[in-house]
């Protein structure tokens, strides 16, 4: 028992430094952390803001597509962001839930949080519904009201209005409507609905692609959408002299302006980024180009080397504490199985909801990425060592006990080198799921190869897509190679099978 | 002082009897045959000798003393352990079984190296053997490969379980003598388990007869021929198990 304690004393001290290591300390000059959702309107204005305060001297950390409203906010509370874009019927019906609250009450309940209404940018993005243009000239719509006719059109949302209170169960209640959506990635409900494989889909009012697809946006005629505004939330902390840089943003940016901003990312191929700096010369407020743009080869080793990093802390502390457990319990049958369950539970919570349960607890960056990826590599270690050892002939250590080898020699010189086949196809296998899972983490802003990923997706960018997803397939395949190499070496050929 | 006694021991699972008040004296140095049908208890009598089963009730004395159940890897050491099947480690060659527990003990290479040869003539190995994995073998090989190994730090006892139950005829017979020339190099009180009557009184000068957990007779080989002149001994087996005392 007291090699027990031992064992997972020290694991878990190895697990702490790690993880001190791996989470963002802040640094001399305590650079200001921007996010963004993952919608590129967002990251068009996360790097507005960015871009302009770079430029006032400060040192800029960007940490843009985080995965959703909730974990934006609950990143900018907890100080892990010190800004992001965000809209005013967003905060007070979906986070604050007061549909009620007029800008003055938002900005007394914000404050209550030690959060501040930092810019009013200018445009208002009000939720809207979209269908397809054959469509609605085919039916005659041109109110959301028509829909009530009409249920059995395609409907696909977008995940966050689908379950939104304001969103679509208010809207339905608000039109009475017998629509059947199901959800879909709102970055691809557009093509979806071009293809002719949907009908109708949310849209945001300042979306660059209405003015180029053939979509209709029904008229709200019983006003059900409330107000949108857009702003600049940051923390009550934030350093007067970037409060004073962000102001000149104010009411600067009207609808027309984003809706070609957002246009120039969705259409025309620009990145958020170079969008940002455009409309930041034309406006007059920085002068060069703040932003550098890095070659592609640089980017991609810069987001795979990430990538590694992340995968291989989390399999290190995976094995670190999952195979000495086995082997501890391996002794216990019962507390062996009850170990399964609890490791097999952990892999059923989808990687997304583990990633925000972990935000509250470690914040954003690399940690909480960390621990999600050390938790999913549990079970595949954990099971294959158990079934590894449990499938050791029992006559072998029969004798291995006869011979008089103590329980120690016994599970280093004879069980562990058999069962290491199998023990080594479970690090494989969580290798591997790490690989694929880990691009999730640029949803809390760890970055790694998911980073481009998502970033594609939510542009819409084939190329930005495949500059994740090309490394990220090598990394597993080499990871197979890499782990027969091993297998190999350790393990005599003829227990192979 | 016996270096093998067992004091009316009995051990049941459930409601099973495997031994019953068994009691037994082992002679020093001289090779013991304990004989019977399967399930007669003989494994278990085995498997009580070097603590892989401990008695409900009564005592085993190794060299003098009670077994010390707590301190059992250290007291192996000092028995040979050889089963049917053999037993072999697959992952590790001839020569890695037969030195494992020398290399644990800490004995130099040289020593090894000395120790393996001259076991590799006794039982006649040779050379390129050692170096092969257990499925490259032979079953005789694997098996004096399994001798070897149990004989490797000079057991003052050595226990045999079945040893040569899974072997063809005529390759037992080999080993049989082979196992009777390692006895005769270095003398050690040996048990030997086997269903095999002719096995017995070959190399046993000592048997005993199980059943049902209980000893049923206990004499010399040469008595045992010379009250049953001319038959064959498993026909001897049956008529003994027959003619329970």
């Amino acid at each position: 028992m007291r090699h027990f304690s031992l064992t997972v004393g020290l694991v878990l001290l190895a697990m702490g430094v790690a993880l001190a290591g791996a989470a963002n300390a802040p640094t001399a000059e305590q650079p200001l952390r921007i996010g963004s959702k993952t919608f590129s309107e967002s990251y068009i204005l996360g790097e507005v803001a960015a871009q302009l305060l770079e430029n006032s001297g400060f040192t800029v950390e960007r940490k843009l597509g985080l995965g959703g409203t909730l974990v934006a906010y609950e990143a900018l509370k907890l100080g892990a962001i010190d800004i992001y874009p965000e809209y005013t019927g967003t905060l007070t019906q979906a986070i604050l839930g007061k549909p009620g609250l007029d800008a003055a009450q938002l900005v007394a309940a914000l404050r209550a949080e030690k959060l501040e209404l930092q810019v009013f940018l200018g445009f208002d993005n009000s939720y809207a519904i979209a269908v397809s243009g054959p469509v609605a000239r085919a039916s005659g719509l041109r109110f959301i009201s028509d829909l009530g006719e009409h249920p059995g059109l395609r409907t696909a949302f977008s995940h966050e209005f689908l379950s939104r209170e304001d969103g679509w169960p208010a809207l339905r209640q608000a039109y009475q409507l017998g629509l059947q959506p199901t959800g879909i990635e709102h970055a691809l409900a557009y093509a979806a609905i071009e293809a002719g494989q949907l009908d109708i889909t949310d849209a945001y009012t300042t979306d660059g692609e209405l003015g180029v697809r053939d979509l209709l946006l029904l008229q709200d005629n019983r006003n059900f959408f409330p107000d949108y505004s857009a702003v600049l939330l940051a923390r009550s902390d934030l350093p007067p002299e970037a409060a004073q840089a962000l102001a000149r943003l104010n009411s600067l940016i009207d609808r027309d302006t984003m809706q070609s901003l957002n246009n120039a990312v969705a259409s025309k191929g620009m990145s958020p980024a170079a969008a940002a700096s455009t409309f930041l010369r034309e406006q007059g407020l920085i002068s060069a180009p703040a932003h550098v743009a890095r070659t592609r080869s640089e980017r991609v080793l810069g987001y795979t080397l990430t990538h590694l990093k992340l995968t291989g802390i989390a399999l290190l502390l995976a094995c670190a504490l999952a195979i000495p457990v086995a082997l501890l319990l391996s002794r216990f049958n019962r507390a062996a199985r009850a170990l399964l369950y609890v490791s097999g539970l952990i892999q059923t919570i989808p990687a997304l909801a583990l990633l925000a349960l972990l935000i509250p607890l470690v914040g954003l960056g690399e940690a909480p990425a960390i621990i999600a990826l050390f938790l999913y590599s549990l079970l595949p270690i954990i099971r294959n060592t158990l079934i590894g050892l449990f499938s050791v002939d029992p006559l072998l250590s029969q004798v291995a006990r006869g011979m008089g080898l103590t329980d120690l020699q016994r599970l280093w010189h004879i069980e562990l080198p058999l069962a290491m086949p199998t023990l080594l196809a479970g690090i494989k296998t969580a290798a591997i799921v790490s690989i694929g899972t880990a691009t999730l983490a640029a949803f809390v802003g760890a970055g790694g190869l998911g980073e481009p990923i998502i970033t594609g997706l939510n542009l819409n960018e084939n190329r930005l897509i495949l500059e994740g997803a090309l490394p990220a397939a090598a990394l597993a395949i080499a990871a197979e190679l890499i782990f027969e190499w091993i297998e190999r070496a350790v393990v005599p050929s003829h227990l192979l099978n | 002082m016996t270096a093998l006694r067992i004091t009316s021991a009995s051990k049941r699972y459930g409601s099973a009897i495997a031994l019953d008040n068994v009691s037994l004296e082992f002679p020093d140095n001289a090779i013991t045959a304990v004989i019977g049908a399967s399930g007669c208890g003989k494994s278990s009598l085995l498997k009580l000798c070097n603590g892989l089963i401990r008695p409900d009730s009564g005592e085993v004395q190794l060299f003098g003393e009670a077994i010390n159940y707590n301190a059992l890897p250290a007291l192996r050491r000092r028995l040979g352990y050889a089963v049917q099947g053999n037993g072999l480690f697959p992952h590790l060659t001839a020569r890695q079984n037969i030195t494992l527990l020398a290399r644990l003990e800490g004995r130099s290479e040289p020593q090894l190296n000395a120790r393996c040869e001259q076991l590799m003539t006794l039982s006649q190995l040779r050379p390129e053997h050692l170096d092969r994995y257990p499925h490259q073998l032979s079953g005789g090989q694997q098996q004096r490969v399994g001798l070897c190994r149990a004989m490797m730090l000079q057991p003052e006892v050595l226990l045999l379980d079945e040893p040569f139950a899974a072997i063809d005829p005529i390759t037992r017979e080999d080993i049989q003598h082979q196992l009777l020339a390692l006895h005769q190099a270095e003398p050690s009180t040996t048990v030997l388990v086997t269903h095999d009557m002719r096995e017995a009184v070959l190399l046993a000068e000592h048997i005993v007869v199980m059943q049902a957990g209980r000893i049923l007779h206990r004499l010399s080989s040469a008595d045992l021929l010379s009250q049953h002149p001319g038959q064959d001994p498993q026909a001897i087996l049956r008529q003994l198990l027959i003619e329970a005392p």
